[in-house]
């Protein structure tokens, strides 16, 4: 006995600092939020910070914003993942015929991941999407078309645009990658059982990405839940609450009307959101990692 | 009825070229086995042939219809691949279905083609599993029972058993043979193993870079090889090549004389053959006996016997530093450094001349005549 014991027990206190230090890193900002949350706290009417229990959850779930910045959230996350997972299934198959120049186009299909959020918010905004002079006002008036005012007309789905062009390359990747590992012989074999290219798609192909595409949305999902740049920097949530989604109507309790409070509490509807999403997502993959 | 012709079909990968002027027969219920060293184009002929390849030049004819150009699906071919690949998502069943179903035949035709598939091959109770939940020799047999119930005209086989353990290689070889049997097909078998090629195939075709070198029955190719290739790629261990010269011609043979000294006439045709002309002597180990040392002019010093129990092996040394390979009998009892003698059956021994090709045999010219 003696040494192995005494490993075990060193062992123990050389990790406590690590271990001791992530338990920190979670708790101390739960907790604050959770305190918070339970509190009187406006920045605009300081020194008034009494106890008034689950009032600021009441104020958030039946705040104008709140069933807007729901169905927005869902519907942003829905929508992306619906564009990047489909679109991204499609072109990761297309390039991964052989063709001339196909490196320089996985690059380029890869790249608008590399952008920053916000950049990319902006280039939509004053490049692609402005009214006046947007890149999309020019190829309309071009055909002679009415050009579109994209932030007022339809804000969110301009939003979702946006999004899925940010995400797209992620999918892309993930699945070229899986391709890439689908079995020749298979295919093969499936030629001479007399398979066309969609037979092949639907028999094959799909079956083989049903784990990569399990995990893209698993990842994507966790983080679209939280968009915030991209909403920031193009229509601030407007018009109305048309393109708020939850992340966004934190922000904007929090420091547009200083209520610490309510934001908290949203903070933490939010965390329980993502987590009811995440019980799911992780059912739907561990389902699909098990099933091969 | 399933003939197939290949003539003069030709593959390049940019400039190499793997396949020069490929020219075969195959007859309808034929067993055709391509052997042949690694990287000499057994796999690129076969897909070729099904079509999961382009030729560069050239046809392929199944029942005089060119099929050259034709998609793999429509060639009435089934393939067994070495990985097996079977559709990893689809149970057993379906596996041996799909081909079935994409060709839109009914419920019930399917049904009964994939149940008589699954008795043939004893499947029965697999039919519901996934391949991961199946062992080797079962995933073989699947890929074998998908093939059987499209009906094709031909089965195409890339190294089937190359995956299997030795004692269900022998099984499977087994089965493959019964099969070939019950279903009167047309088979066309890729492999290494010798073993496989000299038990099924009614014909063999031995390849070397991208060349036929010869087409025949296992056992003419065994008593005539056409070359040097041929004799030393057939038969286990191989033959043993001692370079010589000739000494006389005569009607009943060449006479030539071993580095060593040794004179051996063997009976071949002497037409093409001048005295004093460079030649190999090839001899099966089979075909030499070991005698004791003093009766015997052809002395040599045994190096290493292999004793398989009912065979053994022995690799001596002649005098001049040749090697030869002889089977003697399981309990043979020599030791290592003994010098022993040595008898060379002539009718058993072939000459090849300086290019390496074998001079017919008089037995066998007389034949022909
Ligand atoms: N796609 C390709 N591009 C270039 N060369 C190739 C390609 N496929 C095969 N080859 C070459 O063609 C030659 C024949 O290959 P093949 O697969 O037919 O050999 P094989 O006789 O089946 O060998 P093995 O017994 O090892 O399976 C090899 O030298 C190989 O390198
Ligand atoms: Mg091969």
């Amino acid at each position: 006995m003696g040494i192995a014991k005494q490993n075990a027990r060193m062992s123990r206190y050389m990790v406590s600092p690590s271990v001791l230090l992530l338990l920190l890193w979670m708790i101390v900002p739960l907790s604050m939020t959770i305190y918070f949350s339970l509190i009187r706290y406006n920045l605009l009417y300081p020194g008034e910070n009494e106890f008034i229990g689950l009032e600021n959850f009441e104020y958030f779930l039946t705040d104008e914003g709140f069933g807007p910045g729901m169905s927005n959230t869902l519907l942003l996350v829905g929508s992306v993942l619906l564009i990047t997972v489909v679109l991204g299934v499609l072109i990761s198959v297309l390039v991964n015929q052989a063709f001339w120049g196909q490196g320089i186009v996985r690059v380029l299909l890869i790249s608008p991941f590399f952008i920053m959020p916000t950049v990319n918010a902006l280039v939509w905004k004053n490049l692609l999407l402005d009214p006046v002079a947007g890149v999309f006002t020019a190829v309309w008036t071009f055909f002679g078309a009415q050009p579109i005012d994209w932030f007022t007309d339809y804000p969110l789905f301009s939003i979702i645009m946006i999004v899925s062009w940010q995400w797209l390359p992620f999918a892309i990747l993930l699945l070229m990658t899986a391709l890439q590992s689908l079995d020749q012989e298979q295919q093969e074999a499936a030629r001479l059982d007399g398979a066309g290219p969609i037979a092949l798609f639907r028999y094959l192909t799909l079956p083989h990405l049903a784990r990569p595409i399990a995990v893209v949305v698993m990842i994507e999902t966790i983080f679209l839940l939280s968009i915030f740049a991209e909403i920031f920097t193009t229509t601030g949530g407007g018009p109305g609450y048309e393109t708020t989604n939850l992340a966004y109507l934190i922000y904007s309790q929090a420091l547009l009307q200083f209520d610490v409070g309510l934001a908290s509490a949203g903070g933490l509807i939010a965390v329980i959101l993502a987590n009811v999403a995440a019980f799911f997502l992780v059912r739907l993959v561990g389902k699909s990692l098990t099933d091969k | 009825m399933a003939d197939l012709t290949i003539k003069n079909l030709r593959k390049s990968y940019g400039e190499t070229e793997i396949l020069k002027g490929i020219n075969l027969d195959i007859k309808d219920h034929e067993f055709v086995v391509f052997v042949g060293p690694s990287g000499c184009g057994k796999s690129t002929l076969l897909r070729s042939i099904a079509g999961l390849e382009e030729v560069s030049s050239g046809e392929i004819f199944l029942n005089d219809k060119e099929i050259t150009e034709l998609a793999p699906a429509k060639r009435d071919l089934a393939m067994v691949f070495q990985s097996y690949a079977l559709y990893p998502h689809m149970s057993v069943r379906k596996n041996m279905s799909f081909a079935l179903e994409l060709a839109g035949q009914d419920k019930e035709t399917i049904n009964s083609k994939v149940d008589e598939a699954a008795r043939i091959l004893e499947l029965g109770p697999l039919l519901d599993r996934k391949p991961k939940d199946l062992s080797g020799g079962q995933r073989q047999r699947v890929a074998i029972g998908r093939s059987i119930v499209r009906h094709p005209e031909i089965f195409l086989f890339d190294e089937p058993l190359s995956n299997l353990d030795a004692a269900l290689r022998v099984q499977m070889r087994l089965e493959l043979a019964r099969l070939h049997q019950d279903l009167n097909a047309t088979m066309i078998y890729v492999t290494h193993d010798q073993v496989e090629a000299m038990t099924l195939a009614d014909k063999v075709v031995v390849l070397n870079q991208g060349r036929i070198e010869q087409v025949g029955s296992p056992m003419e190719l065994y008593h005539h090889p056409v070359n040097e290739f041929v004799a030393g790629f057939l038969g286990m261990p191989k033959m043993s090549f001692l370079p010589g010269k000739v000494k006389s011609v005569s009607a009943s043979g060449v006479t030539a004389e071993l580095t060593s000294g040794y004179e051996i006439e063997v009976p071949v045709s002497s037409d093409s053959i001048q005295p004093g002309s460079d030649v190999n002597i090839g001899v099966r180990p089979e075909h030499v006996i070991i005698t004791d040392k003093n009766s015997s002019k052809f002395q040599a010093i045994l190096d290493v016997a292999e004793h398989l129990g009912s065979d053994t092996y022995c690799y001596v040394k002649t005098l001049d530093k040749q090697m030869i390979t002889i089977r003697t009998p399981g309990d043979f009892l020599g030791t290592f450094g003994e010098t022993i003698g040595l008898n060379l059956d002539p009718l058993q021994c072939h000459l090849f001349d300086t290019n390496g090709k074998a001079v017919p045999r008089l037995s066998r010219a007389a034949e022909v005549a």
